[in-house]
Parts: structure tokens; sequence; C-alpha cells
């Protein structure tokens, strides 16, 4: 008797175990994400929303699921946030931006058993201990070399315009990049950089576009999220601009000559491969040209389109006389 | 060279002032009431919104500005409400008016347009003759309706408030509602007018931005201007030319910090931005001896028969 009720014991729990797997097997891969401005912004956060969109499309809603709050620019709110996800029992939290990382270092011990991303940054914390945390960047000076060396062909008085946001992380980086791509050039060329203090402050943004071209500047580039109201001076005055983070053409097809994209899908799946296989963090990634996080986009519509427009309309005199 | 430069710098400057004054100069008819509406910055943002919305599914400006005035005008009512029918502590609800129209703004922006985009809004307006004048047709003469508008407001409000019997009836709600209660002026009617004033200047203000200045919408597009514009109605005590001159001092420092941020003059970009609020303070205690008071009915309900 008591040896039956022990095989029938041991009969239960086995299929208790087949069941639970079957169901880890076939439960979605779940994200949550904090982002600090909104998924809409034409930068940072939407470049990470972007990319959740497009892994959900590959992998399909089955296997992949994800949720956000943006616009979480109050840190303890983001906190907050973090902390609930966490124990809602999500299998990666990405807390999007390099303020949350203290937060992140105080949570994360508390929820060993789930895996935590933040950027950007190189800091995993493991030095801390903490093994359960992941850390990316985006090596944002390549696309901002790229655009430094077209924007100095391109630039027909040599002097440019950047707006930044802090001198920090990917926005010094992309500055600093620019401006060897300019340089290595035409190393005649000026190059003027003003940090504005605020990644939210659009007027400011847009009053340091408008002083860049009262300066001489016929090419303007930006990064952060605030750069939208520099990119609608840029549209104003007719002068060149370059992008970065997100695909920024759709604001000024007839001016935004090319972007830097940032593709988080790399570094988003390697973390959901290696948390699959039971490691939760550790390692630090970062988006580059040569793994294909960094994407360029050249908009044949700024200076082709509109050559082809002005011949077609008739604006461009093409009589050049007996050639044939 | 130093022209061109003071040439941007004062234009930028010009340019950067207009949300500040039509915001402030709004603000300051609601306090001299005794109203203070902590909610600007809310106002300021549905008026951006709504105005830049109008302008991308019309295209027409006129029609813009006043979706922003009557936007303004109906928040402008229910913090009237709020804070003279129903009595409410007027900073908490001014603040719980701001938060509101932060998250309904985004949220219709999210709903109604989905992404950034831009429009084309005011263009610059070149006043015939004057713009032509050098140097100061530029700095000047060269600027959108919008910007015109609210420089001529200053005088305006001026005149309103000094120079006719409502703006006498005003002081009087303001500093002592018994008295003017007593002399047969309504103070609740007084308060409601100034707060939708109030609310429609600060709608306009936001649709400056939006579908003038910047043409552009973007989340928290105002980014705390409408706090700034409630601090310079205090710093230009209640008086239009206070506020001119407080909103044009705050504007010039901060074009003249880009300006040196551009020019590579090589101090670091964090001092440069400390600028405008140094300046200000410094200005604010150098002119702490000024005997300047604020409405002695500030922030306090009216209730008939008390005194």
């Amino acid at each position: 008797m008591n040896h039956q009720r022990s095989l029938l014991v041991v009969f239960l729990v086995s299929i208790l175990v087949f069941l639970v797997g079957v169901g880890a097997l076939a439960a979605p891969f779940r994200v949550a994400v904090i982002m600090p401005s909104s998924i809409n912004d034409m930068a940072f956060s939407q470049s990470m929303y972007d990319t959740l969109v497009a892994i959900q499309n590959e992998m399909g809603e089955d296997n992949f699921q994800f949720v956000y709050s943006d616009n979480m620019y109050v840190v303890s709110d983001a906190a907050a946030a973090i902390r609930d996800y966490a124990s809602q029992g999500y299998d990666l939290i990405i807390a999007h931006g390099s303020q949350y990382g203290s937060s992140l270092m105080e949570i994360a011990p508390d929820f060993p058993h789930t895996s935590f991303a933040w950027g950007t940054t190189v800091d995993t914390f493991v030095d801390q201990g903490i093994n359960n945390v992941f850390a990316y960047e985006a090596r944002s000076e390549q696309g901002g070399y790229v655009n430094g060396v077209l924007a100095a062909r391109l630039s027909q008085t040599g002097i440019m315009g950047v707006i930044g946001p802090i001198e920090t992380g990917d926005a010094k980086l992309y500055v600093e990049g620019f401006k060897a791509g300019v340089m290595a050039t035409n190393s005649d060329a000026v190059v003027n950089v003003t940090w504005i203090g605020s990644f939210s402050d659009v007027a400011l943004a847009s009053e340091a576009a408008q002083t860049h071209i009262n300066a001489g500047a016929d090419v303007l580039t930006g990064t952060a999220q605030m750069v939208v109201g520099a990119i609608g001076v840029a549209r104003q005055k007719g002068v060149l601009w370059f992008g970065t983070q997100a695909d920024q053409t759709s604001l000024a097809p007839e001016i935004v000559v090319g972007n830097q994209i940032y593709d988080w899908t790399v570094v988003l799946k390697s973390m959901i491969d290696l948390i699959k296989e039971g490691t939760l963090g550790g390692k630090a990634y970062a988006l580059t040209l040569a793994n294909g996080g960094l994407k360029i986009t050249v908009n044949d519509q700024a200076i082709v389109g509109q050559t082809i427009n002005d011949i077609i309309e008739g604006k461009i005199d093409l009589n050049l006389g007996e050639i044939h | 060279m130093i022209g061109s430069i003071l040439i941007g710098i004062l234009s930028s400057g010009i340019r950067l002032a207009t949300p500040y004054l039509y915001a402030s100069i709004g603000e300051t008819f609601g306090q001299l009431s005794g109203v203070l509406n902590l909610g600007v910055d809310g106002i300021m943002l549905m008026g951006a919104y709504a105005a830049f919305f109008t302008v991308v599914k019309t295209g027409n400006l006129a029609l813009g500005l006043m979706a922003a005035m009557v936007t303004g005008a109906l928040l402008g009512l229910l913090m009237a409400f709020i804070s003279v029918t129903m009595k409410a502590e007027q900073g908490i609800s001014g603040i719980g008016l701001y938060l509101f129209g932060l998250g309904m703004s985004e949220l219709l922006f999210k709903k109604t347009l989905g992404a950034v985009q831009t429009v084309n809004g005011f263009p610059a307006l070149h006043i015939p003759g004057l713009s032509r004048i050098p140097v100061l047709g530029q700095i000047f003469f060269q600027h959108n309706l919008l910007v015109y508008i609210a420089f001529a407001l200053v005088p305006l409000a001026w005149f309103v408030l000094n120079k006719t019997p409502f703006g006498l009836r005003l002081r009087a709600v303001g500093q002592n509602p018994q008295a003017a209660d007593s002399l047969g002026i309504n103070v609740n009617r007084m308060r409601y007018g100034t707060v939708i004033l109030g609310g429609l200047l600060s709608g306009v203000a936001g649709a400056s931005l939006s579908i003038a200045l910047l043409n552009v919408f973007q989340q928290n597009l105002t980014n705390g201007m409408g706090f700034i514009a409630v601090a310079l109605v205090y710093f230009g005590g209640w008086r239009p030319r206070g506020l001119l001159i407080g909103a044009l001092l705050f504007s010039m420092v901060n074009a003249l910090q880009l300006w040196v941020q551009v020019r590579g003059i090589n101090i670091p970009s964090d001092f440069a931005l400390m600028m405008p609020y140094v300046i200000t303070i410094l200005v604010l205690a150098a002119m702490a001896k000024r005997r300047v008071h604020a409405p002695a009915a500030l922030n306090v309900p009216f209730e008939r028969g008390e005194s």
C-alpha cells in the first residue's frame, strides 16, 4: 500500500514536472523596457522600441512579447517600475538609460533569477558581485565619423554646426566622431559645437541651430530627442541635416541627407539566447558598424531627388549648347 | 563681426522671450485678481498640441491659433472653477492642472498623430520698410507674427492695468476683495475672467512654440517654460514692464551662452549653461530692495462676509 502510494506520488510529480517543462518551452520570452522619453521621440527611445517591434515580427507574438513604460524621466518612478516588472516575472528587464544604473544595482540582487540590461554603459556590475545584469552601448563615433566625412564634402562654407544635449555617453562619442570625420576630409573646416544642457529643451535646440546658421554653418547635425527643434529650423532655412540614433528623414525629407541608426537587434538576440541557456548577465555589448548594430541610411531625396525634381520642373537650365 | 554677433544674440533673445511674454502676461492678470495658477505649463502644452494638430489636419494657421486659444480658455475655466467656485488650494490644484496637461497632450499626440513631424508654421514677416533698416531691421523686424503680437501685448497690458476702470477694479479684487465686493464689484466673476484670459494667453504661448517658433510637437515640448513664466511674474513685480525686462534678460543671456559656445570661446559648456540662471539670481539680489508686494489676496479664496 505504502509502496503503491509512493509510486502514485512519483507518477503525479513527474506529470507535473513534464507539464511545467512543456509550459516553460511554450511560454513566450517576455521583455519589459523602461525608457526615459517617448517611444516616438525620433531618437534614443524610439530606436529601442523599433528594435523590439522588429524582433516580435520576426519571432512571432507566441514566442516574444514585450511591454514598455516610456517617459520615465523621473528616476525614482523608473526604479519603482523596474521593481514592479521584476516581481511580475519578466524574463528580461531593460532599463534604457544610463541614469537608471544606480537603481538597477540596488534592485538586481533582489531578483537573482531575473535578467536585467541597461545602457548606454559598459558596466555590468560584475565587480560588485552582481551576475544578472547585461550592459550595452553604441559606438556612435563610428557613424558620427561617416556623417562627418559626408558633411565636409557637402558643406560649401566649410562651417558645420553640432547640437548636443549633455557632454557624456553616446552623445559625446557621436560629436567627437563627427568632428574627426570632418577634419579627416577637410582640415580647414570649422566644426562649432553647442551643448544645450538638456535632452528635452526643444526651444533651446532650435535657437542653437539658428545660432549656428547665423555663424555661417550650412550643414548641421545633433543628437538626442530635443534635436527635432533644430531639424525644424534647418528645414526652414534649407540647411542640410545629418541624423543619428533613429531615422529622422521623415521629419524633413528635403534636407536630411543621412542617418546613423541604432539597431539593438544583435544585442537583444544574443541576450535572449544567453538567458535561455541560463546565463543572466555579466556581458557588455556594443553596437558597431561591424556587427550591424549601427546602420547608415542615405536619403536619396535630399540632394539627388531635389536635383531630379528641379530638372523635371525646368528649374535647372540644362541648355548646354550643341554637344552631339 | 561684433555687429553680426550682436544682431544674432538680440534677435535670438527676442524669439526666445516670446512664449514667456504671453504666459507671464496672462498669469499676471490672474494673480492681480488673487488667483495663483501654477498650471501654466500644462495649459501651454495643451495649447501647443491643439494648434499643432489643427495645422497638421487643416494647414490653416489662423484656425490653429484659435484652437490653442479655445483650449487654453477652457482649461482656464476649469482652473477658475476649481479655485474660485470650489475654493480649492490654488498651488496644489495648479500642479494638478499642469500634470493633467502634460499627460493629456502626450496621450492625444500619440493617439492622433503618432510620430513627430514638422508643419509650415507662421513665416517670418518682414515689415516693409522697417526690416530694411540696417542692424535694427534685422534685430526687430524680421520675426513671425506671434512675436510681434507678444511684444505689442506689453504696452496693451500696461494700459489696461493702469489706465482703465477695469484695471482699477482688478487690483481692488486682488488687494481687498471684501472692500471690492462692498463696492459692488463681482469678485468671483472678475477672477473667472482673468483666469480664463490667463489660460487663453498660455494657450497662445504654446501655439507660439508649436506653430511659429519650432513648428514641431513633441512630448513635454515646453520643458517647464510655464514655471519660468510664473517666476517671471514675481521677478517683474506684477508689472508688464518688469515682465518684459525679465523675459528679455533671461532669453538674451541664454542666446549669449549659445553664441559663446558656437564661437568656440574656451569655457566649459556647463558654465555657459549656468549663465542665464546665475545672472537672473544676481539681478534679483541687486533689486531686492525694491518695495514690491504681491497682491494681498493672492492665493486666498474669496468668502463673502469675511474680513
